[in-house]
């Protein structure tokens, strides 16, 4: 007979059963009160030096993303070296912004620039919540990097200033500027004849060419991500009910979400998800719809002014990547054709509890000089928020097609701060997204759904809530 | 003598010192630090959180999203172990004792052995990965694309809220199953080999032999494979959050506690309304393990 051992199995056995309790809870320790840093000016301010930076260092961390880090190192840093030889830059980068930099601002040492983006980016929210945000007023008001008689305001758009500010203090900058909108290949649409559709009677023939065609699916979008679709809907609906709608929404308004403009959005949106879709777009990421696109499977599909630079490595080199805006969709549009859904993206923030936040709003400066801003959209093929900084480069197809597309607008720009706002209510609505456009739910029990989320948040006191 | 007691006492201090710091600093400080901060509005970048009481439990009560999670952990709890012992057993009798002589496994029961424990030394996250290519929508799917060449449309393995549960759980009992052959095969290797020749003598076949014989004996086994298999799936978060589409869905239709958890801490920065939901999948936990040492309670077989 074999030999029982002391302990006992049931005695294993329970021992066993506690252990890996640990680590459901993750072991987040709770933070510490430190003395916050002073953060008076360590040097005198100039008009050449207008925030004060001394000599200490200055850390910079780069989301890792699809612009990768090259234009940190290469082109903002040396920049700003060229006139603070003493300010030591302390470079890093990393793909998961959130694990690494949540600890540090938990424990009041956090670092001057970051750069929060990313699937993984900390919440603004959070962030301007507990004050963690510098005020970067000083800066809009600062003569910018090029010309001493133009202040850093007016290189940007005003909806660049509206986006960037939490509780009435400007304090995110976007630095890229995306532009929203469906894209197709210039020359797919050349060899075939297709036009650029202007009315949504025009865009349904379209798809109905392309899908008669067989040579490729009309319609797709990164069914994984549905965040990918609610943009061109809110954008429709933007344009039949005007700005409004949108203003609504991220303003949590009752019946934001249920009212008429909405509704038509949806229901065009559910029409095309039946039956214009390439087939398993629901279980497809954005990289994968956008390589079929490459590959002249599908022809059209809807997204922003990172496409191309996203794609290079996939596209071939005839492809001509170009945009439309959302065509007309009644005789009686609230706003006109060319309407388009821009959003600065890219969050640079400078940590108000850092060590050195002049120096972080110097380098914010730097970046916004004409060369930074114009070397940058060469180097990642993309339009920053700087205006004008691309004028006279000729940088991509793409680009141009976008930059186009802005200069058309004009005013008629539009954008929505919901989904940053409100985590929940984001993870709600691309859901029943991708519900709406599987046939899962009807265009009314869809809006319906996301207006409960919304509903939700409004009631719940522990939401902080933002206005615009 | 006293001197002698004493430095024995010493010395075992010494020994267990270390550990038991550890285990106090790492493991039980932050499940205190937890029950605390479940009380708190920490959005986890401040450094002086506000005491809130109870506010977080109550809204926790009406967090449809969560109570849906537990849902499927409840699920998971009762489909995970069933599947996988059933399977598990299955595959250790045949590689064990299920030969023609009821004393060796069934021919090339050594290959197979290798083979079912693959999965177990892939990376979670690498099965996930991998996952998410068999079960692709489109003709390079692995499942989808001999369907699609039969003329049949694609399934949305992870895309159709009404399979993609399936699916997940499908993806963990793939995984398990190798390691609880193993685990039953080291069960069966104890057992007497003269026990299963008397009863083959006496005329049992192979199911007679399964059920009278094998079972029986191997019962601790199966009861320490039922528990691990149980934490296995209110732990259940790997998976879920690589391998889902928008982690957890599509339309929540797989999310478990810890992927919420995580979602409403590293995603939503409500770390004191996560830390709440810690709590409750505690207590979950610990009430499980105490239930399952009482249900399998039962006396051992002596052999």
């Amino acid at each position: 007979m074999p030999n029982t051992p002391h302990i006992t199995r049931r005695e294993l056995l329970r021992g066993a059963a506690l252990v890996p309790v640990a680590g459901a809870l993750a072991a987040c320790a709770t933070p510490a009160a430190q003395p916050a840093p002073s953060s008076a000016a360590p040097a005198a301010t100039s008009a050449a030096n207008p925030f004060g930076v001394g000599d200490k260092p200055l850390e910079v961390w780069i989301f890792d993303g699809g612009f990768g880090q090259a234009y940190a190192t290469d082109i903002h840093q040396p920049l700003f070296k060229s006139k603070y030889a003493k300010v030591e830059i302390k470079h890093n980068s990393t793909k998961e912004i959130t694990k690494v930099l949540q600890p540090r601002f938990a424990g009041g040492n956090p670092p001057e620039v970051i750069d929060n983006s990313g699937a993984n980016a900390m919440d603004f929210g959070a962030l301007a919540q507990d004050g963690q945000l510098q005020d970067l007023t000083p800066l809009l008001d600062a003569p910018s990097w090029d010309d001493p008689n133009v202040k850093v305001r007016d290189l940007l758009d005003q909806s660049v200033i509206d986006i960037g500010t939490y509780d009435g203090k400007f304090s995110v900058l976007g630095y890229v500027n995306y532009i929203h909108g469906i894209w197709y290949s210039q020359k797919v649409f050349k060899d075939n004849g297709w036009e650029v559709p202007k009315t949504w009677d025009e865009f349904l023939a379209l798809c109905e060419t392309i899908k008669k065609s067989g040579k490729m699916a009309p319609f797709t979008y990164a069914g994984k991500h549905p965040q990918y679709l609610y943009e061109p809907l809110l954008t429709m609906a933007a344009k039949i009910g005007g700005n409004d709608v949108l203003v609504n929404i991220d303003n949590l308004e009752d019946g934001a979400w249920t009212a008429e403009p909405m509704l038509t959005a949806a229901e065009h949106w559910a029409e095309v998800g039946s039956k214009y879709l390439m087939q398993g777009t629901a279980g497809l990421d954005h990289v994968q719809t956008q390589t079929a696109q490459n590959k002249n499977q599908v022809a059209m599909l809807p997204c922003g002014s990172w496409l191309e630079n996203e794609q290079k490595t996939t596209t071939p080199d005839d492809f001509a990547y170009a945009m439309f805006p959302i065509p007309d969709i009644t005789d009686s549009d609230a706003m006109p054709y060319g309407t388009l859904h821009t959003q600065p993206g890219e969050n640079f923030i400078v940590a108000a509890k850092s060590a050195h936040p002049q120096a972080g709003m110097e380098y914010l400066r730097a970046m916004l000089s004409k060369k930074a801003a114009g070397d940058f959209s060469e180097l990642v093929t993309t339009v920053t928020v700087v205006k004008g900084a691309s004028e006279g480069r000729d940088i991509s197809p793409g680009v141009t097609s976008a930059s186009k597309a802005v200069a058309d607008a004009g005013e008629n720009a539009v954008y929505y701060r919901w989904a940053a706002w409100y985590g929940p209510l984001n993870d709600e609505a691309k859901a029943a997204t991708g519900e709406l456009m599987s046939g899962g739910l009807t265009p009314k029990a869809y809006l319906e759904r996301v207006q409960k989320k919304a509903d939700e948040i409004k009631n719940d006191s522990s939401i902080k809530k933002y206005k615009r | 003598m006293l001197f002698n007691r004493y430095r024995r006492g010493l010395f075992i201090t010494s020994f267990l010192a270390a550990p038991v710091i550890l285990y106090l600093v790492y493991v039980i400080s932050p499940y205190v630090q937890a029950f605390y901060i479940a009380m708190t509005d920490w959005r986890g970048v401040s450094a002086t959180p506000n005491f809130i009481g109870l506010e977080n439990f109550q809204r926790l009560l009406g967090d449809s999203v969560f109570w849906k999670a537990v849902t499927h952990n409840i699920a998971l709890l009762v489909l995970l172990p069933v599947i996988t012992i059933v399977i598990a057993l299955f595959f250790a009798f045949l590689l064990n004792v299920g030969g023609r002589q009821g004393v060796s496994g069934i021919p090339g029961s050594g290959f197979y052995r290798v083979v079912f424990f693959f999965p177990q030394v892939l990376a979670v996250t690498i099965v996930a990965v991998l996952f998410q290519q068999v079960f692709r929508p489109d003709g390079s799917g692995m499942l989808n694309g001999p369907l699609m060449g039969l003329g049949l449309n694609p399934v949305g393995f992870l895309s159709d809220p009404d399979v993609a549960f399936w699916s997940v759980l499908g993806v963990l009992v793939w995984q398990a199953v190798g390691f609880y052959v193993v685990l039953f095969s080291a069960g069966l290797a104890s057992i007497p080999k003269d026990m299963f020749e008397a009863a083959q003598i006496d005329g049992a076949n192979r199911i007679t032999l399964f059920f009278r014989v094998t079972l029986p004996l191997l019962w601790d086994t199966v009861q320490v494979a039922w528990v691990y298999l149980g934490i296995l799936a209110m732990d259940v978060f790997a998976i879920v959050w690589v391998m889902t589409d928008q982690q957890g869905g599509p339309d929540w239709s797989t999310t478990v506690m810890a992927a919420e958890i995580y979602r409403n801490a590293f995603e939503y920065f409500r770390f004191g309304y996560a830390s709440a939901l810690g709590v409750v999948m505690f207590f979950f936990t610990v009430g499980f393990a105490v239930l399952s040492l009482r249900l399998s309670r039962r006396e051992r077989i002596e052999y």
